[in-house]
């Protein structure tokens, strides 16, 4: 029997494997293919506090092992996932995480003070690495300063632990990291997508109606790992890895090179029970591998 | 209810670069509805990388079967599977077209473009089933495109043919071909589904004739499950026009719901 349980010093997740923001909708649309309760937990859909119309189809564009999309967002709002969806969630076993967006820095707090005032909530994750919402890509998680200032003001709103979720268009996603910690963030999840696109030789437009997108999927896995590699070492808050992961291997050389759990994120639109598929995985490796505690592989990275 | 299952591939049909399946699915086939589909994994490796949503052509007892074009890539490997292999599907997903209780006794127009007559041999039978008197318009750009004419003629239902370079039935647009038949016949409903550009004219023919119609809308999916809002399409409901699911609200909306070109965002 291996135990796989994980801890974030905030949050004790049953499993490391959560299903990332974006990707899993507001959680019951999975409900009918398994017990969401066998989840580490979920990040819900992106809010921001009024409801979105998100950009222009064509939204999705395959690539090679990859996926670019270009959603921009589209949602309820706060007000109604709190009333409709939240009270069905809040009665699940299992961490209910929220994704909060904002067009400036109030948004974000305004958003994370509505959410505080209901019970279920896990955790918030901090969405300032959206690509497909500002012109350009542009969001504050490629500034050491927005990160700051908007970790800062949201802390300032809500008791819920934040986990400020990174983009990898930076040059440096170290210093954003350490901006993020120090503004008192409980932890740090990453990566979102790669600003990407797509061209139509024959019309010479871009494949997807917004132009660029974020690319995901097994493509940038390799980039991502990088990337929490890099930053679980900078950082003394745990790190949440993210990026193509598919499989039980996937996951497992996250967690090998510092992360304390994962998301699964595009692989729940080809395999809705991919999560399941991950853990189920992990449990088998682990119990392959003499391994009792799914933890002790935490940063186990031999270098 | 959503199924994820193995489903065994009985027959394999084909006509250049159309194809029919026969597949073994017996809960598919006891959930559905005419104008759902499935998503199906096309390959075992991640390129491609996602499912692809494919119509359901009919069901029966412990069968489904699918019609599909080769578009891309994913249905060119999609159309080398053989009788025998197993699929991997999930479904039945969306809503279909409504087929209400006033239509029997009544003719009722349905009307297929190329690869879009993919449901609407499902849907005749259930209009049949009702009741009610399926006309049956097919259309594709040269005879080469009408593959399933004989199926639908075999099934006693009135079919009219058309295609654009004259090669068989009526020569011109399957549109101009509804609008002739308008002006002497009076169906009570329209069901469509093909290019969009074809029922964009279907919808605009129906509003002159006071015609109510439903139009089943193709995309690229990601999830084809309501969680990646990838679909997407503007439509106008409830007084709002936003966008909606094409695999959740969808893929069938009725006929003053779909805003066809939508040229800016907001």
């Amino acid at each position: 029997m291996v135990d796989l349980s994980v801890d974030l010093g905030f949050l004790k997740l049953k499993n490391p494997v959560l299903a990332a923001s974006g990707t899993f909708g507001y959680g019951l649309e999975f409900k009918p293919f398994y017990d969401l309760e066998l989840l580490g937990g979920f990040v819900v859909k992106g809010l921001y506090f009024n409801p979105r119309e998100g950009n222009l189809p064509p939204r999705l564009i395959e690539t090679p092992s990859g996926l670019i999309n270009s959603i921009g967002l589209q949602g309820i709002g706060v007000e109604a996932f709190c009333r409709e969806i939240l009270p069905e969630l809040a009665e699940l076993d299992t961490a209910v995480i929220v994704n909060v967006c904002g067009e400036d820095e109030d948004e974000y707090a305004r958003v994370a003070e509505y959410l505080s005032r209901f019970k279920g909530i896990a955790a918030l994750e901090l969405n300032i690495s959206c690509p497909n919402v500002r012109e350009g890509g542009r969001c504050p998680a490629q500034s050491s300063d927005a990160t700051f200032r908007t970790v800062k003001k949201v802390k300032e709103v809500t008791p819920l632990p934040l986990i400020t979720k990174l983009s990898p268009n930076v040059t440096d996603i170290v210093s954003i990291a350490i901006a993020a910690e120090e503004a008192g963030s409980e932890a740090i999840s990453l990566v979102n997508t790669f600003l990407a696109m797509a061209v139509d030789i024959e019309t010479r437009k871009p494949k997807l109606g917004n132009v660029i997108g974020g690319l995901s999927g097994p493509a940038i896995k390799p980039i991502a790992l990088r990337m929490v590699f890099q930053v679980a070492r900078a950082v003394k808050i745990p790190v949440i890895g993210i990026g193509g992961i598919f499989t039980a291997e996937d996951a497992l050389e996250f967690m090998m090179v510092g992360a304390s759990a994962i998301e699964v994120g595009t692989a729940n639109f080809v395999d809705p029970d991919a999560c399941l598929r991950i853990i189920q995985g992990m449990e088998k490796w682990a119990e392959n591998h003499g391994i009792k505690n799914i933890s002790e592989i935490i940063g186990s990275l031999k270098i | 209810m959503v199924i994820d299952r193995k489903a065994r591939i009985i027959e394999v049909q084909d006509w250049d670069d159309y194809f029919l399946f026969r597949l073994e699915s017996p809960e598919i086939a006891r959930l559905s509805q005419p104008g759902q589909f499935i998503m199906i994994k096309v390959s075992e490796t991640t390129n491609p990388l996602l499912r692809r949503p494919i119509s359901l052509h009919n069901c029966t007892g412990r069968e489904v079967e699918i019609f599909f074009q080769i578009a891309g890539k994913g249905t060119r490997l999609l159309s080398q599977k053989k009788a025998g292999d197993i699929l991997d599907i999930l479904g039945p997903l969306g809503r279909g077209f409504s087929i209400k209780n006033e239509f029997k006794g009544k003719e009722i127009f349905c009307v297929g473009g190329g690869r879009g007559i993919a449901p609407l041999y499902y849907l005749a039978r259930e209009l049949s089933a009702a009741g009610a008197r399926p006309v049956i318009f097919y259309g594709g750009r040269t005879s080469a495109d009408l593959p399933l004419k004989s199926r639908f003629e075999q099934a006693d239902w009135e079919v009219k043919v058309s295609t654009d370079d004259g090669s068989l039935g009526f020569s011109g647009l399957v549109t101009s071909l509804v609008e002739s038949e308008l002006r002497h016949r009076t169906p009570t409903f329209l069901f469509a589904c093909g290019p969009e550009a074809m029922m964009e004219k279907l919808a605009e023919i129906c509003r002159k004739e006071n015609l109510p119609a439903e139009f089943s809308l193709e995309s690229i999916m990601g999830c084809g499950l309501g969680a990646c809002w990838g679909c997407v399409k503007k439509i106008r409901r409830n007084g709002e026009t936003k966008y909606l699911k094409i695999c959740q609200d969808g893929p069938v909306f009725s006929r003053d719901e779909i805003v066809w070109q939508e040229k800016e965002n907001g």
